[in-house]
């Protein structure tokens, strides 16, 4: 059976992981590519680097990183951050990402999922969604969901699938980093609008938010950070808590 | 030794060559007769549409010489769609290595295609399959796939069984990305390599 996919997620500032992390084996636990090795090892299903800065000179680092974390991990990963262009694209998968994620570009520029699909397949283009819940309605925004836009959320997502993105990267601004739970009835709103997977993000707080995330939230991975950096849910048990509910895990 | 991966119009294959850099590989990417004639063991990826890649194929008269190598042959992804007889994606006649049809995986069963992630395979019983077990993960994105034949030597459910690899003489296929599937498929590329 398909399984459900628990992805850790990587905030990357040049080169370097930004937010801390728990790990006291690491050696370096600002070094993305043993960090990255680590979660292959543990059982992540995949992984997404998330590349928070995005100057000239910063990008060859990144570049630079996504060649190492590629030459050194057996899992998928994804690149994104400041990608707004197909030259943007072919230096991310030439460099040996397998998917890259786009977000306020392909609000500004929804042609560009199309340009994207049609370049590289929709197996590589994540669309990264950041939503907010404003006046009784789910509104798409930017800037790290700081500025919002005209476009409805799930209206969104359904237009972006059309336009030939391969996954979803839902990321609710309201759960995130309250640890009280994923945007449960949202994301299973736009799971069951889009016939694309739906990567759920944001309010991971407990090993009961991913059984819930999963089940009525119908999503089809769940994505955290620092719950996984700090070491509050190792990704073994995780799984191992998952399976035992039921929820079909690779382990 | 020396493995050659055919370079033609099909996607990023990358995550192919550093898969084989972890195993230690010597290998070259070329659509050069002579070097894929002589290799040792050849690696035809894919990423992409079958039609486009078909009539390019063609161009470059690659689909003659494909079915005509007698080393080993892995195609991966649409590399294995294109060795089977026939694919519905924009009614593409591929190269007939492999004698079955690829079909559009259901995506009217409250599944979602491209089938993306992980998933499980069975009934293993290719010589690159060695060391795994039933059931064994393995990283798929597709939207089309091979039926069950007489040369399929695993299979994956997703709607309906489908090949998720097929081995006839010399010619090996896998539907699955086995360079980003973890340690199951290091191991498998690591039994194509032995062969």
């Amino acid at each position: 059976m398909l399984t459900k996919r628990i992805i850790p997620c990587l905030d990357i500032k040049d080169g370097r992981t930004v937010k801390g992390t728990n790990f006291v084996n690491l050696r370096d636990a600002g070094d993305p590519v043993a960090l990255a090795a680590m979660y292959a090892e543990q059982g992540a299903d995949e992984l997404v680097f998330l590349d928070i800065t995005a100057t000239v000179d910063e990008r060859k680092t990144l570049i630079e990183l996504v060649r190492n974390v590629a030459h050194t991990i057996n899992i998928p990963f994804t690149v994104g951050g400041g990608i707004s262009s197909v030259a943007d694209v072919s230096a991310l998968l030439n460099a040996g990402a397998d998917k890259i994620s786009i977000n306020s570009s392909a609000v500004r520029n929804p042609d560009l999922v199309n340009e994207l699909a049609l370049e590289f397949g929709s197996q590589c283009v994540v669309v990264a969604i950041d939503t907010r819940y404003v006046d009784g309605e789910h509104i798409v925004h930017t800037h790290g969901g700081r500025k919002p836009t005209e476009l409805r959320t799930i209206a969104w997502a359904k237009e972006v699938e059309e336009r030939g993105a391969g996954e979803l990267l839902l990321t609710s601004m309201d759960a995130d980093g309250t640890k009280a739970g994923f945007a449960i009835e949202l994301t299973a709103q736009i799971s069951g609008a889009a016939n694309i997977p739906v990567i759920a993000s944001g309010g991971a707080g407990t090993m009961d938010h991913f059984v819930d995330v999963f089940t009525t939230g119908k999503a089809d991975a769940g994505l955290a950070a620092s719950i996984f950096h700090f070491r509050e849910i190792d990704i073994p048990d995780l799984k191992g808590y998952l399976s035992g509910k039921g929820v079909e895990m690779r382990i | 030794m020396k493995t050659v991966i055919i370079k033609y119009n099909a996607g990023n294959v990358q995550s192919v060559m550093y898969a084989l850099d972890r195993l230690g590989a010597n290998y070259l990417l070329t659509d050069d007769e002579a070097e894929i004639r002589s290799a040792d063991k050849v690696i035809f990826p894919g990423v992409g549409e079958a039609s486009t890649a078909m009539a390019y194929l063609r161009q470059r008269g690659l689909d003659k010489l494909i079915p005509s190598l007698k080393q080993p042959v892995l195609g991966t992804c649409v590399g294995m769609q294109l060795m089977c007889r026939h694919s519905e994606e924009n009614d593409a006649t591929c190269m007939g290595i492999f004698d079955i049809d690829v079909r559009r995986l259901p995506g009217d069963v409250g599944l979602k295609v491209p089938h993306t992630g992980w998933n499980s395979i069975h009934s293993l019983k290719s010589p690159l399959t060695a060391g795994l077990t039933e059931n064994d993960y393995v990283y798929f994105v597709h939207s089309y796939a091979a039926d069950v034949c007489e040369h399929t030597t695993a299979v994956c459910e997703y709607g309906r069984p489908f090949s998720a690899m097929l081995h006839r003489d010399n010619f090996y296929a896998a539907q699955f990305h086995a360079e980003i599937s973890g340690n199951v498929g290091q191991r498998i590329l690591e039994n194509f390599l032995r062969l």
